[in-house]
């Protein structure tokens, strides 16, 4: 079992619903976030393309903020999902200074939290909260290791970039283009 | 002009817009860790050459200092932890992939050395001091007993903990700054001259003062070859290396890195060390205060520029 979610950046209108949906289905302190919006404009004037983009985690493949952890609160659950057990984590913020997407924060109760993939609702069946609420429709959640997936089916059929592999982590965000 | 324009809606505490998520304290234990790295490493070393009455300072009295330092390190670890309660998982874990972990645990070896060995001499030094209790003499005897294994575990353990100030920082491949292997190598040496700075200070005796003089000498060389290496080695790299070391190279820690850390932690330095050797009037409190200052300020800059440097979207 591999999750990974697919990001259909054409159809995001970077509404940030998922954003809210995120911090109320996961109690995320008021200030922070989980997941964000990130919009970007690029090209030569007047020659302009626009991106939005729904992140978060990338549960890597290869996460180096697993690898640093010295208590083992970070750690590899179910499908390749990364999580932190609250009640491990020190607080050193290693995992922080390790993720180049810079993905994890601080809770103010001290551990070190992040997205989740709303393993607690996925292990019931659901989505995650931010794919329920996606109003366009955008974000694909599910199984790479079954070809009929909706997310396997997506990133077959479509053209997608992964961001910074070149920073070796295999992140498992697959955002269409 | 081709150009990307980011808009990013997350704000999150300590890690938007820039990275801060480590402050002094994280700097400030690399430095005195590496310091103490260098005392423990000159005591043994010179004690495993039989060395014990030519450099008392290095072997009895500079390593009191060490104990001190590891303390006061391991206190500020602790305050940047923000889970605070729950510290004993670092000993109750051992992951051999963390720096982190490996750190911890060296502590745990090198620490309780560090006392051991500075008990075992605190009657030389402290002709006066009592045990009050029959138990502490026989141990007191027990420890001398066994110093040469103390000082074979310590020569290793010492330049471990040394790397390790480095190696905590070069294993972080989001942050180019860091990610670079000379950062162990380079934490070593400063260390080394900090401690040998620290025992020049103490000595009471011409031919260690001269002797360590000469090693901080050496040392500063080395350094200063690393350093080019190190930027030699980021700017031949790819774009988010060369950015990182652009900070150092016209950006915003150019002058505190080249003046506070190359220049009068230890270019300066070198040349007072060079004229005393050399039979000038040179007060030794200048070059160690000035290599101390350097070894502090490396810790900082290296700490915070580092969070400064980042992959690209
Ligand atoms: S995105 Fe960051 S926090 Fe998530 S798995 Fe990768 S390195 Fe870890
Ligand atoms: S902050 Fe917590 S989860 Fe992160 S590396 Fe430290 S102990 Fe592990």
């Amino acid at each position: 079992m591999r999750y990974a979610m697919a990001i259909d950046t054409k159809k995001c209108v970077g509404c940030s619903d998922c954003v809210v949906a995120c911090q109320l289905e996961n109690n995320v302190p008021i200030g922070y976030c989980r997941d964000w919006i990130v919009e970007t404009t690029s090209g030569t004037y007047p020659n302009l393309e626009l991106e939005n983009r729904s992140e978060r985690c990338h549960h890597c493949a290869n996460a180096p903020c697993v690898r640093c952890c010295p208590t083992g609160a970070s750690h590899i659950a179910e499908g390749g999902v990364v999580l932190v057990t609250p009640d491990e984590c020190i607080g050193c913020g290693a995992c922080i200074a390790s993720c180049p997407y810079d993905a994890r924060y601080p809770h103010p109760d001290g551990y070190v939290d992040k997205c989740t993939f709303c393993i607690h609702k996925v292990r019931k069946g659901e989505d995650p909260a931010c794919v329920q609420v996606c109003p366009t429709n955008c974000l694909y959640f599910g199984d790479l290791d079954d070809p009929n997936s909706e997310v396997s089916r997506k990133i077959k059929e479509r053209k997608y970039k992964r961001l910074k592999t070149e920073a070796g982590t295999d992140p498992q965000l697959y955002f269409l283009i | 002009m081709e150009e990307e324009i980011i808009i990013s809606g997350r704000m999150n505490y300590k890690v938007d817009p820039g990275l801060h998520i480590w402050g002094w304290e994280i700097a400030f234990y690399l430095f005195v860790g590496g310091l103490a790295a260098g005392l423990l490493f000159f005591a043994s070393y010179y004690y495993l050459q039989g060395k014990e009455k030519e450099f008392p300072a290095a072997i009895k009295w500079a390593p009191m200092l060490a104990p001190v330092m590891l303390a006061l390190g391991l206190g500020a670890l602790f305050l940047d932890l923000h889970h605070k309660l729950y510290f004993w998982r670092l000993y109750t874990n051992i992951r051999l992939t963390s720096p982190m972990s490996w750190g911890a645990w060296t502590l745990m070896v090198v620490t309780p050395l560090s006392i051991l060995w500075s008990a075992s001499w605190v009657r030389e030094v402290f002709p006066n001091w009592d045990w009050k209790f029959k138990f502490l003499y026989d141990l007191e005897a027990f420890f001398i007993k066994y110093r040469k294994v103390m000082a074979w575990i310590m020569v290793f353990y010492s330049v471990i903990l040394g790397i390790y100030t480095g190696i905590l920082l070069s294993a972080f491949n989001a942050r180019p700054l860091w990610n670079t292997s000379i950062l162990g190598p380079l934490f070593l040496a400063s260390g080394l001259s900090a401690g040998a700075a620290v025992i020049i200070s103490f000595t009471k005796n011409e031919l260690e003062r001269k002797l360590f003089s000469k090693i901080d000498l050496v040392i500063i060389g080395i350094e200063l070859f690393l350093v080019i290496h190190l930027f030699m080695g980021l700017m031949a790299s790819t774009a988010v290396q060369i950015e990182a070391a652009e900070l150092f190279l016209g950006g915003k820690y150019t002058l505190p890195f080249w003046i506070f850390v190359v220049f009068l932690g230890m270019i300066v330095p070198a040349i007072l060390e060079f004229l005393e050797l050399r039979g000038q009037k040179i007060p030794v409190i200048i070059p160690v205060a000035l290599i101390l200052m350097g070894n502090i300020m490396l810790r900082f800059i290296i700490v915070y520029a580092g969070q400064a440097s980042r992959y690209l979207y």
